[in-house]
């Protein structure tokens, strides 16, 4: 029990999401977490806008099932499966960020300067977050996937286009971590 | 009964990306000051035992639970579209610190603010909807 309460390491986490990919084509669906968003957008009447929104939102309710789990699980992990919600990352990862003005590095789950209810009334972090969620939101669908579709599912049968989109992944986050922050915060 | 199935699979995946800490903000700015092997490890493992498993799936013609052909459908040929969509994202994985599963455990987990993501990012996809036939792909 005390394992389970701990942050689980690389390879036990690494094999479980593993088998989340193969029970998943083993129902006979595939792992892609980011075709929601588009479900999410043709439920709100997207299909009246463009095309690219036109299908029958039914054929994906299976995959906003995944999703609702995916909250549930959230919940449950939070909540019964864990005694201690700071991340224990690296101090000189730690040191980074203090000097960036993440006090919370270290002692916290996500940075409270972003994350924290207090947060949501700072314009500045709102602003953050509403852009960063714009840039993951296009982004994967024009690159057709996100980490589980690329990353994961689409590296696992060794697809070129996904090798392509996770070296973009990988140059937007670098780009992002060592020449924006610095600018940003 | 499906329904349970899909429930069940979403449920381990929110348990196993809040617990292997996937879901934090701190794991992802930590792989890409490239300051931990945790996340390289993480998805570095899931990739080698999801290639074995799409290999033994294809090599034996393993068959899905309701006796269907287990179909992988190749992705599209180009280098633009996943280049720059790649990009893109990366930026916003980077600057919110959440890919679009761990945005749905985060809720779950009681972080409101990532509501104001998942909003952005259904945003996001609804302007790529919208400028898709301008766009490189």
């Amino acid at each position: 029990m005390k394992f389970i309460l701990q942050p689980w390491p690389w390879y036990v986490s690494g094999p479980l999401i593993a088998l989340v990919l193969f029970l998943l084509l083993f129902v006979g669906k595939n792992f892609g977490m980011s075709s929601n968003l588009r479900t999410l957008c043709t439920i709100c009447g997207a299909d009246k806008k463009s095309d690219f929104f036109k299908f029958n939102w039914k054929s994906q309710r299976w995959n906003l099932v995944v999703m609702i789990g995916a909250i549930i699980g959230g919940f449950i992990g939070a909540n019964f499966l864990t005694n201690t919600t700071a991340v224990t990352i690296n101090p000189d990862t730690v040191e980074h960020l203090q000097q960036l003005g993440f006090s919370s590095a270290g002692n916290a789950y996500l940075p409270t300067e972003l994350y924290s209810l207090d947060a949501l009334t700072d314009i500045k972090s709102i602003v953050i977050l509403a852009v960063g969620g714009l840039l993951v939101g296009f982004g994967t669908r024009y690159a057709g996937g996100c980490t589980s579709g690329h990353a994961i599912s689409g590296l696992s049968n060794l697809q070129l286009p996904s090798l392509i989109a996770v070296i973009g992944f990988f140059i937007g986050g670098l780009f992002m971590i060592h020449v924006l922050y610095p600018l940003i915060f | 009964m499906r329904t349970l199935i899909y429930l069940f699979i979403g449920i381990l995946f929110g348990i196993t990306m809040f617990k292997s800490e996937a879901a934090s903000w701190f794991r992802i700015y930590e792989m890409f000051q490239m300051q931990s092997f945790h996340m390289y490890g993480i998805i570095g493992s899931a990739v080698g035992l999801g290639v074995v498993i799409t290999y033994l799936i294809k090599r034996f013609k393993i068959k899905s639970i309701y006796g269907e052909e287990i179909k992988f459908i190749p992705k599209n040929k180009s280098i633009s579209r996943y280049l720059f969509g790649g990009i893109i994202f990366g930026l916003g994985w980077a600057l919110a610190g959440a890919c679009p599963g761990p945005m749905f455990t985060l809720v779950g987990a009681g972080f409101a603010p990532i509501l104001i993501v998942i909003v952005f990012s259904i945003i996001g996809t609804f302007i790529y909807g919208i400028i898709r036939d301008k766009l490189p792909h």
